[in-house]
This record gives structure tokens, C-alpha cells and sequence, in this order.
């Protein structure tokens, strides 16, 4: 089976929020950027399913702050090739246009399945695996935990509200935008990383910027970017895990929980 | 100009789901700013439409219809938005809206917002207050032109009053687009037997990825049988196969409203505590201490969770 795994690089909110001057926007460069996390996750079930199927994984992505690494590391974890699309210029690419543009290079190839982390921390006007699908006229599904591989195409399982759960056979090929997976993404060490980057390997294509969906982009605009109101905050119980259990245990004595 | 608002209506069993009940509220609100109809669209088979305080109920029946596959009801609502044109179509940031708002907003042309947390009208504006990065920012949006497609986020509205009068049904034709549809419903997984039910528990201990290994549920597993509560998680610790997927809360997983809630190493995605807001008592336990999961918890503490649920599972014992 042959596997696209879409990448996209997201602020590191993890040491704090930024906004810029305008209060627009997350202040971009003053921030650092990590690979979606979801995205981890797409790209761990086209490992497996690479293993399952003796298929074969590319990872694209556009020109994010920090790709690069993103790639090597997929090359070391196990990814045949990896395309970088540059050219599209810098900056926020909301989801419409980053579909767009990934869906005009991923029209000339050949491919059965195109795997997304379901969502990412910062797609304001939606997540890119239906917008991918939407654009190419795929079937697709979105919020997939599990995938099983049929001789006509394969089994999806989405997750709904309340504990719903469905399992869809979709035909190829498709697109998926995936959730969690059987297995923790793996871990790969930062050596292998660097051999990785050391066989080059990374295959710019110069994008014209042209979407091949009909969609220039998201027709939104971003008045403003705000904090929330702080919200409650716990109070915090000693960090010692026996006092902690003392207190804890105090907790639910008070409330007639525990005797 | 149409000034109509569309709720997309996400039927669950015999009745909808909370979020559509919610959003026909808010429609209300905003088709009496508009001066337009409350609309409400239901694809496949319908649970009694005269829950739904809409004027209209519209109804789309078609046998790729009766089980949900993003494919047909991405295309039956295709043709019902672009035939009615609404001016605003409303959808819970839910699996389905997710599947449903990108494939209409490129297939009808119209702006998305996803994760609204708010929609209002300003004038003829469409207006949106959205969260992003896990809910840690809001951004202020408007909509450019008059026309758009708004994904909310579940408990963001009051949920409407119960209709006085019944809605008018009316049934929509289906478009012949479905005949193409190749996605097929293949049923529930196998294997799901019947489990107790953690909606029910008055006391939850609940893990996430911070466990670290399956060996470690044990290790929660002997702290929820000393406290006679019952062991639940997040959906990546399900996913993983720590634990059956009945015992996954959140927004794709159940509510749930135990008298306590007792978390360890879970981070406290929005999505997580949607289904555990309503806790009577909530405490976290995770090492790092910005964890979202402490905004949502009367008490916290950044101890290690195996040392924890080993320290209060003795002294549990012990009593
Ligand atoms: C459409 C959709 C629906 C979703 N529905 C749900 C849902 O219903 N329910 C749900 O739970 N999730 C849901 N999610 C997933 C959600 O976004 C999060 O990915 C998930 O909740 C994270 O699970 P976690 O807290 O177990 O893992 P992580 O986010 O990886 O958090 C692990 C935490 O453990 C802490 N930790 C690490 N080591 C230790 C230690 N030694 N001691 C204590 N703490 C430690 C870390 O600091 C971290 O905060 C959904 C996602 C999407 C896109």
C-alpha cells in the first residue's frame, strides 16, 4: 500500500503563549515549533501499516519552521521519502490553502491512502484531512482510532460522542484523518536522526502557490487573539506523594466517600 | 436574501445529541437577529423531530443513509445547503461536523470556523469567537461575505426550550450523488462485551499516557478496588488498548458525573474535559504543573502517579 503522511509543524505553546504586536496572531517567531501531534500518531499507523502491507511512506509537507527535522525523523523511523513543498511563502497557511497546495502535488501522484493527524492545535478554519479529501473527491474519515486492511480497500473505526463507535470499509483510495493508534508513536534517537539527515534525502518541489482545489483560502479574518480569563486554578497539595496521599485521603473522608 | 440559519442535527439513539439542542438555541437567537428560519437538517433515519425547536425540519432519506459514513452525509448535506442556501450553517465540532463542515465548506464555498466557542451576529456579519492551541487562546473571527459554516463546540450554548408547537417536517428528495457513494458501514467493532457502566460509578480512577506502560494500570487497577471505585481513561490509553474503550471519557468517549474523580497523568485535553466537567470533586495528579488538567481540578499535585496511586492505595488498605 502505498502511504502519503501529511506533516505540519505547530507553535510551542508548552513554555507559553505569545502574541504579537497587532494581537492577531501567535507571536510565531518568537516561538518554537513542534511537529502536530496527531500528526505523530498518522504517521505511526502508516509505519504499521507499511509493515502489514510491505508498502511504502512518503511524508510531505510545506515549508514549516523546523520541517526538516520533522522529516529526518521520519526518515529514521522508517519512511521512504520525504517532499518538502517550498516556495509557498511564509507565515500562518491556514488549513484551506495548505490543503490546497498539498492537494496539487498530491494529485500527480500515485498513491492508495493519505493519513493527517485528525486535527492540529492552531487549523481556526478546520482540520486538513477532509478538507484534503474534500478537494481530491476522496472518501475519507475523520477521528480514526483504528484501521484494518481488506482486500478491497480497508476498515476504519471512528469515534463518535457517548462511547460510539463505527467501523466504515472505505474504497481507495482514501483519506484518513487519524486520532490515535494502536501503538505509541515510536521513539527514534537523535544519532539516527542525524544519519538520516547526513543521506540528504529530502526532495524539494517547488510549489507555484497554485491550489488544485477551488479554494483560495480560509475567508476568514482574525479581528483578534486573546488569553481566555484565567480560570480556577487547583490548590495545589504538597508535591511529596505522601503527603499528597494524606491530603487526598483527608479529601475523601471530608465528603463521606471513604470511611 | 436568504437569512435562514441550518442546524446540522446529529441523531444518537432515540434522541440527538446534547450539542444539537444547544445550537437550535443559538440559532434562534441569531435567525431573529437575521430576520430569517430556524432549519434543521437530519440525514438518515430521524428520532422524533418534535424535539427539535426548529421551524422547519428537513429529512433525507436514502438507504446509504441509514448508517453514518462521511462519504453520503457529507453529500446528502451538500446538496440540502447549496438547494436551501442558508445563510449560516451551524454543526457540533463533533466527528461528524468535523467530516461534514470541511467537505461543505470547499464543496459550497463558504468560510468554516472551527472549534466556536461563540457565534454571533453583527448586523449581517457573521462573527465567531473560536479556541485554539487546547483552548489556552481565543481568537476573534469574522467571516468574510454572508454566508458560513460554524463547528461548535459541545456545552458552548444553553440548550434550547422545549418546541410548543411541533415543527414543520418537510422531506427533502435525495440527491442522486448517493448512488455513487462507495464507503460502507461495517457495524461496531468486534469484541466490545459488556462492561460495567462508568457513567454510574460514584467514585472514578482515571489514567492517562503519564502511566507511562500498560504494566502500570495494575498498579491503578489495585487503588480502584481498595476505594470500590471503578478504573476509566483517556482515549489515547483506549486507543492504546490499556483499557476496553467503554471505559474512554471525554468527548468521544462518555460523561461522566462521579461524586470524585481522582486523575493521574492525564494532560487535560479539552476534549477530555468536556466529559468531566460535571464532577462533583476533582483531583489531579500530574508532574508537570502547567498541565491543563489542573484548570479544570480543585486540587492537584505534581507527585509522580505510580508513587501516588501506590502511596494512598496502601494507606487505603491499611485502614
Ligand atoms: C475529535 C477528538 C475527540 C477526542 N475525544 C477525546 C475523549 O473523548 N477523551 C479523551 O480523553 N481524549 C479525547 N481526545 C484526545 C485528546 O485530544 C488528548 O489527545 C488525550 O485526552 C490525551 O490523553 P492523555 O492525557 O492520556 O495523554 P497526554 O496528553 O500525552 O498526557 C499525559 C500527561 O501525563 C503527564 N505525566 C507524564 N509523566 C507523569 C508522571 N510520572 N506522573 C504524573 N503525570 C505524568 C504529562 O505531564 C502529561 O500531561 C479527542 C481528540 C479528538 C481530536
Amino acid at each position: 500500500m502505498d502511504i502519503i503522511v501529511a506533516l505540519k509543524q505547530v507553535p510551542d505553546v508548552g513554555a507559553g503563549i505569545a502574541i504579537n504586536d497587532e494581537g492577531t496572531d501567535l507571536a510565531r517567531d518568537r516561538l518554537g515549533f513542534v511537529t502536530n501531534p496527531f500528526d505523530e500518531w498518522a504517521l505511526e499507523e502508516a509505519l504499521l501499516l507499511k509493515d502489514m502491507t510491505d508498502g511504502w511512506v512518503t511524508v510531505v509537507s510545506l515549508d514549516d519552521p523546523g520541517i526538516d527535522h520533522a522529516l529526518y525523523r521520519a526518515l529514521a523511523l522508517g519512511a521512504d521519502h520525504a517532499v518538502k513543498l517550498v516556495g509557498t511563502g511564509p507565515a500562518w497557511i491556514d488549513s484551506h490553502r495548505r490543503a490546497g497546495i498539498m492537494a496539487s502535488w498530491i494529485r500527480e501522484q500515485l498513491y492508495d491512502l493519505i493519513l493527517s493527524g485528525v486535527q492540529a492545535p492552531d487549523d481556526l478554519d478546520g482540520q486538513l484531512p477532509a478538507l484534503l479529501a474534500a478537494g481530491l473527491g476522496h472518501p475519507f474519515a475523520s477521528v480514526v482510532v483504528a484501521v484494518e486492511v481488506t482486500e478491497t480497500g480497508l476498515i476504519a473505526t471512528q469515534e463518535f460522542g457517548g462511547g460510539r463507535v463505527g467501523r466504515i470499509e472505505l474504497a481507495l483510495p482514501a483519506v484518513l484523518g487519524i486520532q490515535g493508534s494502536l501503538r505509541d508513536p515510536r521513539y527514534v534517537s537523535d544519532m539516527r536522526i542525524r544519519l538520516a539527515s547526513m543521506g540528504g534525502g529530502i526532495e524539494e518541489v517547488r510549489s507555484d502557490g497554485e491550489t488544485g482545489v477551488p479554494t483560495a483560502g480560509s475567508g476568514l479574518s482574525v479581528r483578534r487573539v486573546f488569553t481566555p480569563e484565567a480560570s480556577r486554578r487547583a490548590v495545589m497539595l504538597p508535591a511529596s506523594p505522601h503527603e499528597a496521599a494524606d491530603a487526598i485521603l483527608g479529601l475523601l473522608r471530608e465528603r463521606g466517600l471513604i470511611a | 436574501m436568504n437569512h435562514d440559519v441550518l442546524v446540522l442535527a446529529e441523531a444518537a439513539g432515540d434522541s440527538f445529541i446534547d450539542p444539537t439542542f444547544e445550537l437550535l438555541g443559538r440559532a434562534r437567537d441569531l435567525a431573529t437577529a437575521w430576520g430569517g428560519r430556524v432549519l434543521a437538517l437530519v440525514l438518515g433515519p430521524s428520532p422524533d423531530p418534535s424535539m427539535l425547536n426548529a421551524d422547519v425540519v428537513l429529512t433525507v432519506s436514502h438507504p446509504k443513509l441509514d448508517a453514518y459514513t462521511p462519504e453520503a452525509h457529507a453529500r446528502a448535506a451538500q446538496h440540502v445547503v447549496a438547494e436551501l442556501d442558508p445563510k449560516l450553517v451551524l454543526l457540533a465540532n463533533t466527528t461528524e461536523g468535523m467530516d461534514l463542515g470541511a467537505a461543505l465548506s470547499l464543496w459550497c464555498q463558504r468560510p468554516l470556523v472551527a472549534y466556536a466557542v461563540d457565534v454571533r451576529a453583527e448586523d449581517d456579519a457573521i462573527v465567531a469567537t473560536s479556541q485554539l492551541f487546547g483552548g489556552r487562546l481565543l481568537a476573534e473571527v469574522a467571516l468574510e461575505g454572508d454566508r458560513g459554516i460554524c463547528a461548535v463546540v459541545g456545552g458552548s450554548f444553553p440548550p434550547a426550550r422545549v418546541p410548543t408547537r411541533p415543527p414543520v417536517v418537510e422531506v427533502v428528495a435525495p440527491p442522486v450523488s448517493l448512488d455513487g457513494v462507495t464507503t460502507v458501514p461495517r457495524g461496531m467493532p468486534p469484541g466490545e462485551d459488556e462492561d460495567i457502566d462508568i457513567t454510574k460509578a460514584p467514585m472514578l480512577v482515571a489514567i492517562g499516557r503519564g502511566l507511562k506502560s500498560q504494566d502500570n494500570v495494575a498498579v491503578a487497577q489495585a487503588l480502584a478496588e481498595a476505594l470500590g471505585a471503578s478504573l476509566s481513561g483517556t482515549s489515547q490509553v483506549c486507543d492504546l488498548g490499556w483499557l476496553p474503550r467503554t471505559r474512554h471519557v471525554g468527548k468521544s468517549g462518555v460523561k461522566v458525573r462521579p461524586r470524585a474523580y481522582l486523575s493521574f497523568g492525564i494532560s487535560g485535553a479539552p476534549e477530555h474535559l468536556e466529559g468531566i466537567r460535571e464532577s462533583e470533586l476533582i483531583i489531579a495528579c500530574n508532574t508537570d504543573e502547567a498541565a491543563p488538567i489542573f484548570d479544570a481540578a480543585q486540587y492537584g499535585t505534581t507527585a509522580d502517579a505510580i508513587e501516588l496511586l501506590r502511596a494512598l492505595t496502601s494507606r487505603v488498605q491499611q485502614r
